[in-house]
């Protein structure tokens, strides 16, 4: 199924100015499809108003995930499926497991939440990243907006507007979905 | 808006604009291997085919060819292995504490010593690995799995199986937080490259397209495996030092050691840093990346750990003098005056001596002094896990059992041959991967480098 989508591009080269843009073309009504950077931009999924990720939750299910199989496997190898007298502690001597506990709880949360992001992200190997502009993952930071999307906007308004907003250029370019 | 105090000194100096990060950085990657780089991977790997004579040999004929005896049945092997283990524990230390701390001098150095923590990781497993004779037979043991006589499973309450299981995830954590780290970069080389090049580096790079939303999930990904990794960090050299700690040798079992193992294996870790960066800043030209701040602030850190340690030594003498226990306090007296006394003062004269040179501003600013000193305290490392171990083992309950510890030149091959290992896989990095983290480097060019400065 490929859908050919039309988008006006904003180009800009300064992390500040986009930030102000960006803001300001929301306050326009303008509806921004995405935007690209080389490198994170602080506070931009804020002005692009974007929900804080739910990631850490995932990571935490996934510790505590952890925590409870790293438990039941030694309580239950130990503990139950063949008890040995050990150094003359109980059968179930908790404090013995803390160390690997903890260590499968960090490595689930961290194997977990790093799936996840990947699988949310949909980042996967040898994936076209279908970039609107070569120079996104240079210098050059690219604000996307769908022409569709924006129906009350003609596409040359929209142009303006990026322009005066401070991009150093302002291109279409159409890309199949 | 980022804004930086104008008492810092610039980050990154030479005036560069993001475009010259990118160029700068993927130089190395595109551009045909240097003449100095051949020589040094040719070595690295002449090295490591040395040293795999010894680990031949070791498999085929077993353990035995090593110098340890009925006495001392533990030197080298794990002498060498907490060495590794500690070198490793910059990298991460590096990556995530200072990423908790907002320390942003981080940036020019974490990607080269995340790689340094994994490759040191790699090498300390090969002496466990080696250790357990037939390790073809042997290296599942320590899973929880039951054994082929019925469901008989593995001992939770040893602390060599917390070390497995620290270890592993220590190595796979890691691997996957630099990996993580490596993707925008990857998608760097990607659009710039052609052919072959560019279908491994597409492929590495997991179609990264740099849009706001990943970038926001990829913080918060960063941010919350920083915070993993931080305890993780402390507990590995924790549990490696709980190896020593929960047994009853003099000399070994005391509370200290899980604090003090870890100040020194950032101790050792960062030397290690130190003598790895000053080289690859060296050879690939990275001066305005790698400044002689960032050598400062890494030196800062070796006085503040070195001084850790050496407060250490004294702490555990006060307290076997302390304790009353004659075969603790013989335990000290013996590694300071007996027929290891020089092991011991060599520790004390690289760990608890050399860094205090760095309070000299003059000395931590150079880099010829800095290079040495780095490989100084690494010497001293190993000598002071080579004087817990050895010192400890060869005054044995009974005088009749006394012995001393002659490495053989097996030992010594296998050590080569992690050397080898080491710096192969390090060559190999700096030349097919970016050395730099280009993507948080060019996050801070308008607010740390020298431009904004003026």
């Amino acid at each position: 199924m490929s859908d050919v989508k039309n988008y006006v591009l904003g180009v800009y080269d300064d992390e500040d100015v986009l930030l102000k843009a960006v803001g300001k073309l929301r306050a326009t009504g303008i509806k921004i499809q995405e935007v690209y950077s080389p490198f994170p931009v602080h506070g931009l999924d804020e002005e692009l108003g974007y929900k804080r990720s739910k990631l850490p939750i995932a990571a935490f299910m996934f510790g505590m995930l952890g925590t409870t199989l790293a438990l039941v496997m030694q309580i239950w190898m130990l503990g139950v499926d063949w008890p040995m007298i050990i150094g003359g502690k109980n059968h179930i001597a908790l404090p013995d497991f803390v160390p690997v506990t903890f260590e499968l709880t960090v490595l689930l949360a961290a194997f977990g939440m790093v799936g996840t992001f990947l699988v949310s992200s949909d980042l996967k190997p040898w994936k076209d990243p279908n970039l609107l502009d070569i120079r996104i993952t240079d210098d050059k930071h690219v604000m996307a907006i769908d022409i569709a999307s924006n129906k009350t906007m003609e596409a040359s308004a929209i142009q303006k507007a990026l322009q005066e907003s401070g991009a150093v250029e302002v291109n279409e370019k159409s890309r199949e979905e | 808006m980022q804004v930086e105090a104008t008492v810092r000194k610039p980050l990154v100096t030479g005036g560069k604009t993001v475009h010259d990060v990118t160029n700068d950085i993927c130089r190395h990657v595109e551009g045909k291997p240097t003449k100095l780089w051949t020589a040094a991977f040719g070595i690295s790997v002449i090295t490591l085919m040395i040293g795999l004579v010894a680990v031949v040999a070791t498999l085929w004929e077993g353990i035995g060819m090593w110098g340890l005896n009925k006495t001392v049945g533990w030197a080298w092997d794990i002498t060498n292995f907490v060495w590794w283990v500690g070198i490793g524990h910059a990298g991460t230390l590096i990556s995530a504490v200072l990423l908790l701390f907002r320390q942003k001098w981080r940036m020019a150095i974490n990607r080269a010593s995340e790689a340094m923590t994994i490759f040191a990781v790699i090498c300390a497993a090969q002496f466990p690995i080696l250790h357990m004779g037939r390790p073809w037979l042997g290296a599942y043991w320590a899973l929880p799995l039951p054994n082929t006589f019925g469901s008989l499973w593995v001992n939770f309450n040893s602390p060599l199986l917390w070390d497995v299981f620290a270890i592993s995830t220590y190595f796979s954590v890691s691997l996957v937080f630099w990996y993580l780290g490596l993707v925008p970069d990857f998608a760097t080389i990607r659009d710039r490259a052609k052919g072959i090049r560019r279908i491994i580096y597409g492929g590495l790079s997991l179609g990264w397209d740099g849009a706001a939303r990943t970038w926001s999930r990829y913080e918060s990904v960063s941010l919350i495996l920083a915070g993993l990794a931080t305890p993780l960090v402390l507990s590995v050299h924790t549990i490696v030092s709980f190896d020593f700690a929960t047994s009853v040798i003099p000399g070994w079992h005391t509370t200290i050691f899980p604090p003090y193992f870890v100040a020194g294996a950032i101790f050792s870790g960062f030397a290690m840093v130190l003598t790895l960066m000053i080289v690859t800043r060296e050879t690939f030209k990275l001066h305005d990346y790698i400044t002689i701040e960032h050598i400062e602030l890494m030196n800062i850190v070796i006085i503040v750990t070195g001084s850790i340690v050496g407060i250490a030594y004294i702490t555990e003498f006060f307290v076997a003098w302390y304790s009353g226990v004659p075969a603790e306090q013989y335990a000290f007296y013996n590694r300071m005056q007996g027929p290891y006394w020089w092991a011991y003062w060599s520790m004390m004269t690289c760990n608890v001596i050399s860094p205090q040179l760095f309070w000299f501003k003059k000395i931590r600013t150079s880099i010829a002094a800095t290079f040495i000193i780095s490989i100084i305290v690494n010497i001293g490392m190993w000598f002071e896990r080579f004087v817990i171990i050895v010192t400890s083992l060869h005054r044995d309950y009974l005088p009749s059992s006394w012995a001393m510890f002659y490495p053989t030149i097996y030992d010594m091959g296998v050590y080569l041959f992690t050397f080898g290992l080491f710096f192969t896989a390090f060559f190999l990095f700096a030349k097919f991967f970016p050395v730099i983290n280009m993507a948080e480097v060019k996050s801070i060019i308008k607010s740390s480098s020298e431009k904004t400065a003026e």
